[in-house]
């Protein structure tokens, strides 16, 4: 599906909120992050437009929809009951207590009558213990690992005279959708003129545009920013005389990871003006390049471009649709450079880095390298507060998103909290009709007083590697939303140094039985299966992501369904996961360490 | 035997390395044996003081050698001895293994009284369990083969198996086979008295004693190298379990003895509230790849999983002997399968996981014999842990044949001789016995292959015959193809074809078949070891004159079929001579005959250096023209005549065949089909098999493989050595006689046991059956190894089977023997005792009827050419 169709047919944001109504239902399981996969939140919440009934099949189980005609009120309780029956078992017989719902987002009047049977519905749920026996619709193995494993990538630094003398020994990378199409984007390049390797995933939301545009441009803007003054003038010139330009960047991509090939004029262009500005901005004097201020001017620079590109517009139609596109999508980013021992993560939203660090007892601990941007961050809402008036204190972040609407508190893209009002009405009455006609671009956040609400600026973290700093987990909110930070860094570090590394078990002067050892063991033995199953660490982790049972052990039987859900179901159940896993040659990082001692 | 075994579990902690633990508790009884000075002179050197090392000079010092020395690096029964599960089972698969072990029970359960030390020896019997009827077949050829040698056991339904042992869910199981002699023993304690019976009769034994070395010169053992000095010594026992293969290697000329350990764990419990009964049988669950027997009121349960830990691959490691531990992990599927098959024990408490490496060989069967390359250096080792079954049976044996030359019984699938250099790269070594250890408990079945340390050693077609579709056998290292299987065809994949029934490639072999009797197939042989012996003078004619047994003093470009005898005059080799010149003859033996012909050959021919010998095996490929139409393609080939007349049967001729020329044609094939033998250089290999194959094909020319050969040799009663002929066959037993000339004027080896044979007759004879209500769809297909019948006696064992196209029956080969009436004792068997007797072949406990011939069923063919007559004349004649 197109996100044009999406757009046009309004049903993008109806999915984002209906659904809520049911959901909130089950709400208290979702307290349980670990535990419980339920739908995440979506990032906007729009009011409501559509009737009731198509809603219940998208809550529905793939095989009951084959029943879809037949199904009449009375039947509701049971089409719920095996909707919920599938994943929140030991949690629903628990009083749903909206105080907690995660989905937080204000009833609108038209939602409001939905909600209204809700005491009915909880009868149902009551009723879910007796409700038919669960489908037995798997996948086998195979058709999972195909699943999971379709859009991983790995990528080992290559080694000279038998040496990787880079302080990274690799990546592993992988997305699982769960919007469709997907709204994740993942990069990664190494600088060809200067050192480092640059490596971001990026979320999308209202669409893939931004996330895509940024996935694409970002890097180059970063390379840019860090790029000596002469090197700078030197591409000047090649570009001036029409000479072959030097490569900036080696992409690592994976075959699904496209780019556009229609905007790359246009991209080109805007980024010819970044360094143009740059070469005029410096008058020679070669200054050591500030890493963090790169990546700040860079973020900020690019989301300036993407606003501009979309005021200024584009004579060829599909262009000019795209830049709109893109500039009414929004997208969150966090990058990371790696430079020897010189870690950068520069974050704008609520995607995270992660530092997996052994311990010397060879025990894992996580080390977080960026803040969330979204309302669990304090600073975040006080920086909001600052930064508008005092009378919109209230209003700036409403159930914990901002203007009520956006959870992420900065992103590129997304205009409509950028522009001031008179801008947006003239941009999409200028702009083509498909515009026109969304319901979502016209819509005015409410209490939009003094844009802009929003900024792309990034926070940057510097961490200078150990020895122990073993591996680096950059990922969505997919993945976090799903596993505590302790346990991803413990399953990819588990992953990494193999399962030889956990401990042997011995009887020593115990009293074992035979059952008690057996028991041990199956389980230890159902950890390792899922280890050996997968080449790539992230892969792994989004197995576990989906597939984790109440044990922290992966469970095919929950893996099997949460995979199987129809494509417009499976946003409830989980989002989108991108998971980039750089792991480091600490015997490289060592050595640095040596030499300066 | 519980003391001691919890003793090793206590010190495991703190001792460094697990051969090395002590055992000075136990030595009392064994003379007091640690004088500091080694003797300078011994006859014999043993080393390795395990089960098998005093088994060997237990048994030679019985047989009246005296002059004995042991050496032990660490403490006398040891090592894999000391850890051995004690578990004494008759159930198995080989023959010989079976009477091994069967001696070996007798032989253990005697010695507690003749040498007063406690064995621990229990009769407990054993039960082998079928969750499959697949194994349930397997059990009942063993059970066959058990019962004719008078060992007793029977097939018994599951609710018996749980009257026997309470404890056992029977639930799953299709039947069982009870042995109710099997016994239980501590091996240990087994090892110590026979060293102890050994010592009084003269054996000295020295323990902390390593051997470093061997000493040989002019390829005879002079004496050893230890730690603690040199032995002269006549000969050398290498018993030295997992470390023999590094002994081997250390001497100036490396003995070859291919074996690998794998890690081995087996658990022990503490015994229950309510103690197993001590004679609880031991159960072998082969479907759930564990045994179980009881031990101390608990269990000890081990078993041979489906991914082995190889260990040692670089040797003796004291760092991996230290590093060897309990591993539970590994262990699950064998305790899960454990507490399937008795859940009651969930709550027996766990006592030990006990690691002890055990030693596999490539295939499965121990190495016992003489080096080929250094005379006077024997070996038993690689016991792929049947080691205490095994032990008094093969000990036994390798003193027999150190003592008389040879053992009693054929060993020929144990001997040392049938590997070479080639099987003993350690990492050949390391993948196969990966294979090797889960095939212990794995079915076995028919015509298995193994399927790693494949593609070692190929004909130059190999890569063209796969492509059209070949499927590959080994034989010493060497690929064979089976069959070629049709582009439009599939076949089962390798674990759904096992099967005791009719395999899926009936139709594809059938049609094959056909074609080598119609038309004209193309089999590649070129595995056949091929050896080329020349002379400056008449040297080679003499010598070979005395090794063969037929007259070979022929014209030149003759061919002569004959057999390498030993004193005895039974077969040592098989061959084809062609003689190429007055002063050069060309021979072609068996695949698996190179190394034990080569040292057979340079052990009994003359050392004179204008006498040589040369192995040419990988010089040539060969190709057999099988079929009717063979002579045309040929003769178009060459642009010369290829008619009887011209080209008589079993003539060789060196000719150009297409472009290429010195191509050694041999009007023979192995089948008693009209055919040519085609002697390539290996670099005109493609372009003769291009050739023949593009003019063939207006004659039908096709592929066939050795499956199609299999079938045409036994339904015209060709025996093969290794098969049907072997050490203790003579000529005279199987139909050979004309192969045989007495009467050429040389005393050949073995001339006087045939003359004597002749006077006093056979006590044995080759026979071929034909299978009479057999049906091939429906009914189990004979293997070898199956109980001939003769008037509902038993009367012998089959020795090769094959199902005849042509007949559209089952054709066995097999031994018949005259069993007395009286008291078992053998007698003469005439043809006329062949011909007289009704007799059945018993397959799993099902007897067949079955036709006996002493020669092939001429009758049957239909001959429409001339040539069949002259080949098949000839093949009566020889």
């Amino acid at each position: 599906m197109s996100i044009s169709a999406l757009l046009s047919m309004g049903r993008c944001c109806c999915r984002c909120c209906c659904p809520r109504g049911l959901w909130m239902l089950s709400a208290p399981c979702c307290d349980d992050r670990r535990m419980c996969v339920c739908p995440g939140p979506r990032r906007i919440g729009i009011p409501v437009r559509t009737s009731s009934l198509p809603l219940f099949s998208d809550a529905m189980p793939a095989p009951t929809q084959l029943f879809f005609p037949l199904i009449r009120n009375c039947e509701l309780s049971r089409i719920y009951g095996t909707a919920c029956y599938c994943h929140h078992k030991h949690l629903c017989c628990s009083p749903p207590y909206i105080a907690q719902n995660r989905l937080r987002y204000t009833p609108h009047p038209a939602y409001a009558t939905f909600c209204r049977p809700r005491e009915n519905w909880w009868q149902y749920t009551q009723g879910r213990r007796y409700a038919s026996t669960p489908q037995k619709f798997y996948l086998t193995p195979p058709q999972v690992n195909s699943i999971l494993k379709a859009n991983e990538y790995s990528f080992k630094v290559p080694e000279f005279d038998g040496k990787n003398v880079s302080s990274i020994l690799g990546f592993d990378s992988n997305q699982l959708p769960a919007n469709a199409p997907i709204e994740d984007r993942r990069s990664a390049a190494t600088c060809l003129q200067t050192r480092g390797m640059l490596l971001g995933v990026f979320d999308g939301h209202a669409g893939c545009a931004c996330s895509q545009a940024v996935s694409e441009r970002l890097f180059y803007y970063i390379a840019v920013s860090l790029l000596p003054h002469e090197t700078l003038l030197e591409i000047e010139n090649a570009v001036e005389s029409g000479r072959a330009l030097l490569p900036i960047l080696q992409w690592h991509k994976h075959p699904n990871d496209y780019f556009s090939k229609e905007a790359s004029k246009l991209y080109f262009n805007s980024l010819r003006t970044y360094w143009q500005e740059l070469i005029d901005l410096n008058t020679g004097e070669s200054a050591d390049i500030d890493v963090k201020e790169a990546l700040i001017n860079a973020f900020k620079r690019l989301d300036n471009d993407i606003s501009l590109e979309a005021q200024v517009g584009d004579p060829n139609s599909f262009l000019n649709y795209l830049v709109l596109r893109v500039a009414f999508s929004g997208a969150t980013a966090c990058v990371a450079h790696v430079d020897g021992v010189d870690l950068h993560v520069a974050n704008t939203g609520d995607s995270r880095a992660m530092l997996g660090v052994q311990e010397e007892d060879g025990s894992w601990s996580a080390v977080t390298l960026s803040n969330d941007h979204n309302a669990q961050n304090e600073r975040e809402l006080e920086r909001l507060k600052l930064e508008h008036p005092k009378n919109e204190a209230k209003s700036v972040v409403k159930q914990d998103r901002l203007l009520g609407l956006l959870m992420p508190f900065r992103a590129f893209g997304d205009v409509k909290f950028k522009w001031s009002i008179d801008l947006q009405k003239r941009v999409i009455e200028s702009g083509p009709d498909q515009l026109n006609d969304n319901e979502y671009t016209k819509f005015i956040p409410p209490n939009y007083h003094t844009p802009p609400y929003l900024t792309a600026e990034p926070e940057v973290t510097y961490h200078r590697l150990r020895p122990q700093d073993k591996f680096l987990v950059l990922a969505t909110d997919g993945l976090w939303e799903t596993m505590h930070r302790q346990d991803v860094v413990r399953i990819v570090g588990e992953y990494l140094t193999g399962m030889h590394q956990q401990q042997p078990i011995a009887v020593g002067g115990y009293k074992v039985t035979l059952g008690q050892m057996h028991g041990l063991l199956t389980e230890r033995r159902a950890k390792m299966s899922s280890v050996f199953e997968d080449q790539n660490a992230a892969t792994h982790l989004i197995r576990h992501a989906v597939g984790n049972n109440e044990f922290g052990a992966v469970d095919h039987e929950r893996l099997s369904k949460m995979l199987s859900l129809p494509e417009e179901l499976a946003r409830m159940y989980r989002d989108d996961i991108t998971i980039i896993v750089v792991q480091f040659n600490s015997h490289v990082v060592g050595a640095y360490q040596n030499q300066e001692q | 035997m519980l003391y001691r075994l919890l003793s090793i579990v206590q010190r495991q902690r703190t001792s460094p390395g697990w051969q090395t633990w002590s055992s000075a508790r136990n030595s009392t009884s064994v003379a007091e044996s640690h004088s500091i000075t080694l003797p300078a002179q011994a006859q014999v050197v043993i080393c390795g003081g395990g089960i098998l090392g005093t088994s060997v000079a237990y048994h030679l010092s019985k047989m009246g050698w005296q002059d004995i020395v042991l050496l032990e690096q660490g403490r006398l029964a040891a090592g894999s001895t000391r850890f051995c599960a004690g578990i004494l089972s008759t159930a198995r698969h080989s023959s010989i293994e079976q009477k091994m072990a069967d001696y070996s029970n007798k032989l253990y359960s005697q010695l507690e009284q003749e040498t007063g030390i406690q064995t621990g020896y229990l009769r407990t019997g054993s039960i082998s369990l079928a969750q499959t009827q697949d194994r349930l077949i397997s059990l009942k050829r063993i059970n066959s083969r058990l019962n004719v040698v008078g060992i007793p056991s029977e097939i018994i339904s599951p609710k018996k198996v749980a009257e026997l042992h309470p404890l056992l869910n029977v639930h799953d199981l299709v039947g069982a086979m009870h042995v109710p002699e099997d016994a239980v023993v501590s091996s240990a304690d087994v090892a110590l008295a026979l060293a102890s019976a050994a010592s009084q009769n003269g054996v000295q034994i020295y323990d902390k004693t390593s051997v470093l070395h061997v000493l040989t010169k002019k390829g005879q053992v002079t004496g050893v190298e230890t730690d603690k000095g040199q032995i002269e010594c006549q000969y050398f026992v290498n018993c030295a379990g997992q470390w023999a293969y590094e002994l081997g290697l250390s001497n100036e000329e490396p003995v070859s003895i291919p074996l690998h350990a794998c890690e081995h764990f087996y658990l022990l419990t503490r015994p229950r509230e309510t103690p197993l009964q001590s004679n609880t049988p031991t159960i072998v669950d082969a479907d759930g790849r564990i045994y179980i027997r009881n031990w101390q009121g608990g269990i000890l349960s081990g078993g041979f999983e489906k991914n082995p830990k190889p260990i040692f691959t670089e040797g003796k490691n004291q760092l991996e002997i230290q590093n060897l531990r309990e591993d539970w992990d590994h262990f699950e599927p064998l305790l899960s399968s454990l507490l399937r098959r008795m859940p009651v024990l969930e709550t027996l408490e766990i006592l030990k996981l006990v690691n002890c490496p055990e030693t596999f060989t490539p295939d499965m069967k121990c190495i016992m014999g003489e080096s080929p390359v250094v005379q006077g250096y024997f070996v038993l080792a690689g016991m792929n842990s049947a080691g205490l079954s095994l032990g008094g049976g093969a000990g036994k044996f390798l003193a027999e044949w150190m003592v008389y030359g040879y053992p009693t019984e054929n060993v020929w699938e144990l001997d040392l001789q049938r590997f070479g250099a080639l099987q003993s790269s350690r990492t050949f070594l390391r993948h196969r016995v990966m294979e090797v250890m889960p095939l212990m408990y794995d079915l076995k079945v028919p015509r298995w292959d193994f399927q790693t340390g494949r593609q070692l050693r190929t004909s130059p077609l190999y890569d063209r015959l796969d492509a059209q579709g070949a499927r590959w056998m080994e034989k010493h290292g060497f690929e064979r193809p089976k069959y070629f299987v049709p582009p439009n065809k599939d076949l089962l994949a390798l674990e759904q074809s096992k099967t005791f029934y009719k395999p899926d490639w009936f139709d594809i072999v059938e049609s094959e078949v056909k074609c080598c009797k119609e038309a004209v197939c193309v089999i590649d042989m070129s595995s056949f070891t091929k050896f080329e012996i020349t002379s400056t003078g008449d040297q080679a004619l003499e010598s070979l004159q005395y090794l063969f047994s037929n007259d070979l003093d022929v014209p030149v470009g003759h061919i002569v079929h004959t057999g390498m005898l030993n004193e005895c005059g039974g077969y040592e080799n098989d061959c084809s001579i062609a003689r190429l010149n007055k002063r050069s003859f060309f021979m072609i033996s068996p695949t698996d005959q190179q190394v034990h012909c080569w040292a057979w050959l340079n052990k009994y021919m003359p050392k004179d250096s204008n006498l040589l010998l040369e192995d040419v095996t990988w010089k040539y490929t060969a190709l057999n023209l099988i079929g009717p139409r063979a002579v045309d393609v040929l003769s178009e080939l060459s642009y010369a005549p290829m008619t009887p007349d011209h080209f008589p049967t079993l003539f060789c001729k060196e000719m150009s065949v297409g472009y290429a020329n010195g191509i050694r044609v041999m009007s023979m094939t192995h089948t008693g089909e009209p055919g040519f033998m085609l002697y390539i250089p290996i670099e005109y290999a493609l372009h003769v098999y291009n050739e023949v194959m593009s003019v063939g094909q207006k004659y039908g020319i096709r592929n066939a493989g050795y499956y199609a050969l299999r079938s045409l040799r036994i339904e015209k009663f060709f025996a093969f050595w290794g098969q049907d002929l072997n050490t203790l066959t003579t000529p005279l037993e199987c139909g050979g006689e004309s192969r045989v000339k007495l009467e050429k004027g040389i005393d050949f080896i073995g001339r006087d046991a045939l003359l004597q044979q002749k006077q006093n007759g056979v006590y044995k004879r080759l026979a071929m059956f034909i299978l009479d209500d057999h049906d091939t769809d429906l009914d189990l297909w004979p293997w070898w190894g199956e109980p001939i019948y003769r008037n509902g006696k038993y009367a012998g064992k089959t020795t090769s089977s094959a199902y005849s196209y042509t007949l559209e029956r089952h054709v066995c080969l097999g031994y018949v023997h005259n069993f007395s009436e009286d008291n078992g004792e053998e007698q003469v068997v005439t043809a006329d005792f062949i011909n007289r007797g009704e007799y059945e072949i018993d397959i799993a406990g099902h007897r067949f009827q079955a036709k006996a011939k002493l020669y092939p069923v001429t009758s049957f063919f239909t001959h429409k050419r001339r040539k069949d007559d002259v080949e098949l004349s000839d093949f009566h004649g020889k």
